[in-house]
C-alpha cells in the first residue's frame, strides 16, 4: 500500500486543469497562416501532396491538408503552421483558409440544434467506428480518455454499443469493406445522434481519396455535425472540437 | 556464389539489385531450391510475392539469412499460356502459407496441396470478385456440443475491426480463426499511382499509423538504394533514434492496456501517462505525436539537434525513474501474474513452423530482430543485444515489453553519449531518379517486428511495383494458435499481449 502510495506522489499530478486553455508548444503544426507575400503560386500549389492549396487567392482547404508541412518548409515567407489547435468545425466551408484572412476557425453555433445542447450537454456517449484508418486517429481518441486528458471529466465518454450511443465518430476514408458495417452501426443509433469525421481521411479520403477501395457513399446522406481535420488529430483538438459542439 | 549454376541473386538489406540479375528459374528448381533454404533454422522468408509482366506472371522470393546478413533473391515465371496453378510450397514450410493465399487471392492462382487457401484480405483488385466480405469460408465443426461466437467487425471499444470467429466446447476454446481485411483501402495500389516522391512517403506513413516511424523507414530504404543515394550515418542515427522511441511509446501503452484488462487501474492509468512523456517528445522533435513527416527520403527537415540531445536525456531519465517503480511492483503482483503465466502459451516449435517474427518470436526463444541480423548503420555502430524469452504465455510478452524498454533506453544512452549531432542532416529530396528495371528490399525492426518493403522499377525508371509485408501478416496466426485451449474470456489479453496491426494486414 505504501508502496502506491508513494508511485502515486512521483507520478505528481498528471491531469491537465483547464482542456479549454491548453495549448500545444511548437513545433505542433495548427492552424495555417497564409501570408499576402507573392511567391510562384505554382510551385506552392503543386507542392502539396494532398492537393489541398488552391491559387487566386492562395488557400489552404484543411479537408484535405495532412499538416505535413511542406508548403511551409518550401515557402516559409507565405506559410506558417500556428499552434492554434482549435480546427474543428460544423461546417466544411470554415476549413478553407485563404490568404490574408488569419482568423480562427470556429462551429457555426447558429446551425446547431438547440436540443443538442441540451440533450448532450452534460453527458455524451459516442460509438466509434474504424473504417479504413490507419490506427493514428484511434490513437488519439484513445488518449483523449487516458489520464492527462480525462475527457471523461466533462461527461464525453466512448462507449461499447451504437444503442448506448448518441453518435458516431468516424475515423479512416471508408473502405468499401467496412462500408456496411458503418451504416449499420450508424443506424442502430438512437435519434438524436451526431456523426463526427475524425482525421483527414475520414473528411475527404486523405492520401486515399482517389483509390478504388473506398465506398464513401454513406456520407453522400448524412448530415455531418462536426469535422475535426488533422493527421491525426491533437486529443486537444478533438476533446474542444466536442465541447463547442454541445456546451 | 559462383557464376556457374547462380539458382539466387544476393542482396544486403537496404541493397538493389538489376532484376535481370535475378535468375528466372523453372517452378520445380524455384521450389526445391525454396524449401532447401528454408529448411535451414537460420533462414525465413521475409517475402514472395507475384506481379503481372508481359506474358504473364513473375514471382519473387526473399529469404533472409540471419548469420551472415544476407538475402536472397529467388524468383520463377508463369506464363499466362500455361495453367494458373503452381504445386504448393505449404506443406512442406508452412510459414508460406499467407504468401501463397496473397498470391491466389491477388492473381487467381491456384495452389493444389495447400490446406487453408482463404481470402486474405478481400482486396479490390482481387482475382474472384464475386465473394465478398461477408463470404468469408470459416472453418466449422459439426457436433450439438459445440457452439460458435462470432466477434466484429466492429468491436466494443476505439479498435480497427476484424472478425473472430470462436468454435467453443462450454466455455473452452477448440478453434479460433481470424478474418480480416474491412480495413483495406488500396495502400499498395495507391503506391504505385502517387506519382510524386512525398505523396508516396505519406502513403508508407498512412500503412499503420502505430508504426509510422517502421513503414516509412523502410519506404526511405528502398528509395535511396533504388536512387543510389548514401545516407549519412549520423542521418541513420536519428532514424534509429526515432524507431527506438516508437518503441518505447508503444510497448508503455501496450503494457498499459494489459494492467487495464485485468483491473490493475495503477499500472493501467500511470503507464498510460509515461507514454505520454516519450510521445510528446516526438512532438517536440518533429510536431506530430506519432512521428509524421519525421522520416523523409535522403534528408530530414528536422535534425536532431543537440538540445534536443539534452531533452532526451531527461525526459527519458524522468521516464525512467517511474517506469522502473512502477513496474517493479506491477510485474511481481501475484494478481497480474496469475493472469498472465502460462495462458496463451505458443511453443518454439509452433512460433517457427508459421514463421512468427520479431516480437512474437522472441518471447518464443525464437531470435528473429533485424536490429542484429540484418543491422542498419546506425546498428552496426551501435550494436542491439536481442531480448529473447523462453516460455512464450502472456505473461512473456508482457515481460518481453519492459525488457525492450531497458534495452532501447540503454541504447538510446549509448548512442548520445558517443554520437556527436554537431552538423544538422541534410534536408530531403525533393524528387529521386531511380534506376531502372531494379529490384530493392528493405528490412526494419519495428516494435511488432520485421517489416519488409520491396520496390521494383521498369523502364526510364518508373516505380512498376510495390510490396509491404507488416510482420502482422506472419503474427496473427500466433494469436489464434494460442487461444486453443483457453477459456473464451482470456481472448482479451491475448489479442492485447501481441497487439497485432488490422490495418497494416489489411492494407
Amino acid at each position: 500500500m505504501i508502496k502506491e502510495i508513494k508511485i502515486i506522489q512521483h507520478n505528481g499530478k498528471q491531469f491537465i486543469p483547464d482542456l479549454t486553455k491548453t495549448e500545444v508548444p511548437y513545433p505542433f503544426r495548427g492552424r495555417p497562416e497564409i501570408s499576402n507575400e507573392k511567391v510562384d503560386q505554382k510551385a506552392l500549389q503543386n507542392c502539396c501532396p494532398m492537393a489541398a492549396i488552391s491559387v487566386n487567392p492562395v488557400s489552404i482547404n484543411l479537408a484535405k491538408c495532412n499538416f505535413c508541412g511542406e508548403c511551409a518548409f518550401r515557402f516559409p515567407e507565405k506559410v506558417k503552421f500556428t499552434n492554434d489547435h482549435r480546427l474543428a468545425t460544423n461546417k466544411i466551408k470554415n476549413l478553407l483558409v485563404k490568404e490574408g484572412e488569419n482568423h480562427k476557425i470556429e462551429l457555426d453555433q447558429s446551425a446547431i440544434e438547440k436540443k443538442i445542447k441540451t440533450v448532450f450537454g452534460r453527458s455524451l456517449k459516442l460509438r466509434q467506428v474504424s473504417a479504413g484508418g490507419d490506427n493514428s486517429c484511434e490513437f488519439e481518441l484513445n488518449a483523449c480518455g487516458n489520464a492527462n486528458f480525462d475527457m471523461g471529466r466533462y461527461g464525453i465518454e466512448f462507449v461499447a454499443s451504437p444503442r448506448h450511443a448518441d453518435g458516431v465518430v468516424v475515423t479512416g476514408p471508408v473502405s468499401e469493406n467496412m462500408a456496411e458495417a458503418l451504416r449499420i452501426t450508424w443506424d442502430a443509433v438512437p435519434a438524436p445522434k451526431l456523426f463526427i469525421l475524425c482525421g483527414v481521411d475520414a473528411i475527404s479520403g486523405g492520401i486515399f481519396a482517389d483509390s478504388a477501395a473506398l465506398n464513401r457513399s454513406l456520407l453522400k446522406n448524412v448530415k455531418v455535425d462536426l469535422y475535426i481535420p488533422g493527421n491525426p488529430p491533437h486529443p486537444l483538438t478533438i476533446i474542444n472540437g466536442l465541447l463547442n459542439l454541445i456546451k | 556464389m559462383g557464376s556457374e549454376n547462380k539458382k539466387y541473386a544476393v542482396l544486403k538489406n537496404n541493397g538493389s539489385v538489376g532484376t535481370a540479375e535475378i535468375p528466372v528459374l523453372s517452378y520445380n528448381e524455384f521450389s526445391s531450391e525454396v524449401v532447401t533454404l528454408l529448411q535451414k533454422k537460420e533462414n525465413h522468408c521475409v517475402t514472395y510475392f507475384a506481379f503481372p509482366e508481359v506474358n504473364g506472371l513473375k514471382f519473387i522470393a526473399g529469404i533472409a539469412e540471419d548469420t551472415n546478413h544476407n538475402i536472397f533473391v529467388l524468383s520463377h515465371f508463369l506464363p499466362e499460356t500455361k495453367p494458373q496453378k503452381l504445386e504448393s510450397l505449404t506443406p512442406k514450410i508452412n510459414a508460406l502459407h499467407i504468401f501463397e493465399r496473397e498470391i491466389h487471392e491477388t492473381h487467381g492462382v491456384d495452389f493444389p496441396g495447400h490446406p487453408w487457401l482463404k481470402p486474405v484480405r478481400f482486396a479490390h483488385n482481387r482475382a474472384n470478385k464475386s465473394m465478398k466480405v461477408n463470404d468469408y469460408p470459416f472453418y466449422t465443426i459439426e457436433s450439438d456440443e459445440l457452439h460458435e461466437v462470432g466477434v466484429g467487425p466492429v468491436h466494443a471499444g476505439i479498435i480497427e475491426p476484424g472478425h473472430f470467429r470462436f468454435i467453443c466446447n462450454g466455455e473452452n476454446v477448440l478453434h479460433l480463426e481470424i478474418q480480416l481485411g474491412w480495413q483495406h483501402r488500396g495502400v499498395e495500389q495507391t503506391m504505385l499511382e502517387k506519382q510524386t516522391l512525398l505523396q508516396r512517403n505519406i502513403v508508407a506513413e498512412s500503412v499503420a499509423g502505430d508504426t509510422t516511424i517502421g513503414h516509412s523507414l523502410a519506404f526511405a530504404g528502398v528509395m535511396e538504394s533504388l536512387a543510389g543515394i548514401e545516407i549519412k550515418t549520423q542521418l541513420d542515427v536519428e532514424r534509429a533514434v526515432a524507431l527506438e522511441l516508437e518503441r518505447i511509446a508503444v510497448h508503455t501503452a501496450d503494457i498499459s492496456s494489459l494492467c487495464t484488462d485485468v483491473a490493475y487501474n495503477l499500472g493501467a492509468n500511470i503507464f498510460g501517462i509515461l507514454r505520454t512523456l516519450i510521445i510528446n517528445f516526438t512532438q517536440s522533435w518533429c510536431g506530430n505525436r506519432l512521428g509524421k513527416s519525421m522520416i523523409r527520403v535522403g534528408g530530414t527537415n528536422f535534425p536532431f539537434t543537440n538540445e534536443n540531445r539534452i531533452r532526451l536525456f531527461k525526459t527519458l531519465s524522468e521516464y525512467e525513474k517511474q517506469f522502473v517503480e512502477l513496474a517493479h511492483l506491477t510485474y511481481r503482483l501475484p494478481s497480474v501474474e496469475n493472469r498472465f503465466d502460462d495462458i496463451g502459451t505458443v511453443s518454439e516449435q509452433q512460433a517457427l513452423q508459421i514463421g512468427t517474427v520479431g516480437m512474437a518470436a522472441r518471447m518464443a526463444n525464437v531470435l528473429r530482430d533485424i536490429r542484429a541480423t540484418h543491422p542498419s548503420p546506425a546498428y552496426e555502430k551501435y550494436n542491439y543485444t536481442p531480448v529473447v524469452l523462453p516460455k512464450g504465455d502472456v505473461f512473456s510478452r508482457f515481460l518481453l515489453r519492459r525488457k525492450e524498454i531497458k534495452q532501447s533506453i540503454a541504447w538510446l544512452r549509448e548512442v548520445m553519449d558517443n554520437e556527436e549531432f554537431l552538423f544538422p542532416s541534410d534536408t530531403p529530396k525533393a524528387e529521386l531518379k531511380l534506376k531502372p528495371l531494379s529490384l530493392a528490399i528493405s528490412l526494419v525492426e519495428g516494435w511488432r517486428g520485421e517489416i519488409c518493403h520491396t520496390a521494383l522499377t521498369g523502364n526510364e525508371g518508373k516505380l512498376a511495383y510495390y510490396k509491404i509485408k507488416d510482420p502482422s501478416m506472419h503474427n496473427w496466426k500466433a494469436l489464434e494458435l494460442s487461444l486453443r485451449n483457453l477459456e473464451i474470456s482470456d481472448f482479451p489479453i491475448n489479442n492485447k499481449s501481441y497487439n497485432l496491426s488490422y490495418c497494416g494486414f489489411d492494407l
